[in-house]
């Protein structure tokens, strides 16, 4: 029944500093079906980018398994992955710094096309790009100027046509509207949501910022510190959440109503070094709700009945006590 | 269409060329060297005889009308053998950087680029090369192979290799990490493309600073070998030979050696100039 574009089986991505073993990713999974969108959200070094990079082999993973269409892709030859390439494009974050500055819009959009030699010549090179930049919404009389001659937006449009030129399957976007203004993130993320209905994308979208997730999310991944702490349908977790981390996150969301008075659940605290992580829980040490138990051994993650995925033994008993802040 | 194409895939060699104008000292530097280019040209209409003409009679005559920088002990008018003698250093000059410049690019941008082990090899490697002091080298391999101007060419382009290297090296190192890097990997593109078409496009400046700058080295080092008899034979009027020919007489003749001195200085002095502004002006944390 489900059309599984993308699975991930207990991916790790470990980075070797000096001072010890990065736990950039560690042991996530997911499943994602074709023509959806997983929004992965969690703070500024959490490993949320490092995920979408590790998928589509721009960094090589340490463990774990990637399955794309079923096939497992974790180890592929380098002729394998040049193919495979083409079905897995990514969406940057910054606008400015993932354009080459010595070429035009109209050279970096075909520069994919001649990679792979898609067309036999120039001209039907060419053609494709002038079609995608009418995809993407620029004008053509921008074919010939230089990323620093463009603003924001429209350069990120360039790097989504760039990204769009193979015509890819799965396509990762890392933050690609937090280096944008507000009003110009919402025109790139309706272009992303017309583009995924046009041409049946299926999307990683990696953000920080709720409204964006859950604005463009299927499901939604949570992240923290390389941990996968909460996995659900974006609705079911926007209704509620099961990890004391999800909470504070969401709550950190500004509502624009005046008379509601929201209970903020605070997190105080910095994230922790993710160089050689303790045991247990890795959110135990700015969790109001933290116990022995949580920083002895593995959390398992469990699932309800609703497909909601939590990596917190205590989220049933939290939620029984509608978070009263009944530590210890 | 074609006209606007033109005007903005220019617009940074244009904003250079603009800064570089402002800058008084890079452009007498410039017209120094416009001045040599002019004489290197021109050598054969000012001196139509040829480098080797020699008037026998006229021998180590003091600059007057019909020689303005004098002639030498074999009546060979000074002025035209300095004007075909910045042919050959021009000549010697710009193709040891041609030279080097590849040769240290390729070093550079592969260290850099593959990192790790293959950077600890090949920098390793240019640190020996680079405990040589380069005149040696150069001696070394004159003496090896003998006069001619390809090897005096060779051997001044293998003494600059390790400092072009180096300067590549870390330009490279400062552009890999960049996102379009990353999105070229993502586009599929291979290593060779993404150096040729990515990384070496966006780090031009140092290398263009640094390959003007050694054009007057190599020139200097050009004369430094041909001075104590391992560059270019005779009769050939190389400027480092002239002088070395010419200092036997510097009490009693003192013109001989002179003005090619004068010719190496003013070719080194706009060079530098010009170098220095090039650099101030390919900077872009002195835009304003």
């Amino acid at each position: 029944m489900s059309d599984v574009l993308l699975e991930v089986q207990h991916l790790k991505k470990y980075f070797n500093t000096p001072k010890g073993t990065l736990h950039a990713v560690d042991d996530v999974s997911f499943k994602l079906e074709r023509g959806k969108t997983l929004g992965v959200v969690g703070e500024s070094g959490c490993g949320k980018s490092t995920l979408g990079r590790t998928v589509i082999h721009l960094l090589e993973s340490t463990e774990g398994k990637i399955l794309f269409e079923g096939e497992d892709i974790t180890n592929v030859s380098k002729k394998e992955l040049k193919m495979l390439r083409r079905q897995m494009q990514m969406v940057f974050q910054d606008p400015f710094s993932s354009l080459n500055p010595r070429m035009t819009v109209e050279q970096i959009i075909a520069e994919p096309l001649l990679i792979y030699k898609v067309y036999p010549n120039k001209a039907e090179t060419m053609a494709q790009v002038r079609k995608l930049m009418d995809t993407v919404g620029i004008a053509q009389r921008l074919a010939n100027s230089y990323p620093h001659e463009l603003d924001g937006g429209r350069r990120q449009r360039v790097g989504v046509a760039r990204a769009l030129a193979l015509e890819p399957k799965l396509l990762v976007c890392d933050e690609p509207v937090s280096a944008l203004d507000v009003s110009i993130q919402a025109q790139i993320l309706n272009l992303m949501q017309d583009l995924q209905e046009e041409f049946n994308l299926t999307y990683i979208f990696i953000t920080h910022d709720m409204s964006v997730v859950k604005h463009i999310s299927n499901d939604i991944l949570v992240m923290y510190m390389g941990n996968v702490v909460e996995y659900a349908e974006g609705k079911e977790l926007f209704r509620e959440q099961y990890h004391p981390y999800s909470k504070a996150l969401l709550s950190a969301v500004p509502v624009p109503t005046i008379r509601r008075n929201v209970e903020r659940h605070l997190i105080t605290g910095e994230i922790s070094s993710p160089i050689n992580p303790p045991a247990g829980c890795r959110f135990a040490s700015r969790c109001p709700y933290a116990s022995e138990k949580c920083t002895s051994g593995m959390i398992a993650t469990t699932e309800d009945s609703r497909g909601h995925f939590v990596a917190c033994h205590k989220s049933k008993l939290l939620r029984e006590s509608q978070w009263a802040t009944a530590a210890k | 269409m074609q006209k606007t194409k033109k005007v903005e895939s220019n617009s940074m060699w244009r904003d250079v060329w603009k800064r570089l104008r402002r800058n008084k000292a890079a452009m007498f530097g410039l017209a120094l060297l416009c001045i040599i280019f002019a004489g290197a040209l021109l050598a054969g209409v000012i001196g139509p005889e040829g480098y080797d003409y020699q008037v026998l009679r006229d021998r180590n005559m003091p600059p007057c009308w019909a020689h303005p920088f004098g002639t030498d002990h074999a009546g060979r008018d000074i002025l035209v053998r300095i004007l075909y003698g910045a042919r050959i250093s021009l000549l010697i000059g710009f193709s040891a950087v041609i030279v080097s410049v590849s040769v240290g690019t390729v070093i550079g941008a592969s260290a850099a680029y593959y990192g790790e082990k293959v950077d600890n090899l090949l920098m390793r490697f240019i640190d020996v090369w680079m405990a040589i002091p380069s005149i040696l080298l150069s001696i070394a391999i004159m003496a090896a192979f003998g006069s001619s101007i390809q090897n005096l060419v060779l051997a001044i382009a293998i003494g600059s290799i390790p400092g072009h290297a180096r300067v590549v090296r870390s330009a490279v190192l400062s552009v890999k990490n960049q996102e379009y890097i990353e999105a070229a990997i993502s586009n599929g593109a291979s290593d060779f493309r993404i150096i040729t078409r990515y990384i070496l496009p966006n780090c031009m400046a140092p290398i263009i600073v640094q390959a003007t700058m050694s054009v007057a080295k190599a020139i200097l080092s050009a004369s430094s070998l041909s001075f104590i008899g391992l560059g270019v034979t005779q009769p050939i009027p190389e400027w480092g030979a002239m002088l070395s020919v010419g200092r036997n007489a510097i009490r009693d003749y003192p013109w001989i050696i002179t003005f090619p001195g004068l010719a190496i200085m003013t070719a080194i002095y706009g060079i530098n100039l010009f170098g220095d502004g090039l650099r101030d002006a390919l900077d872009p944390r002195l835009k304003h």
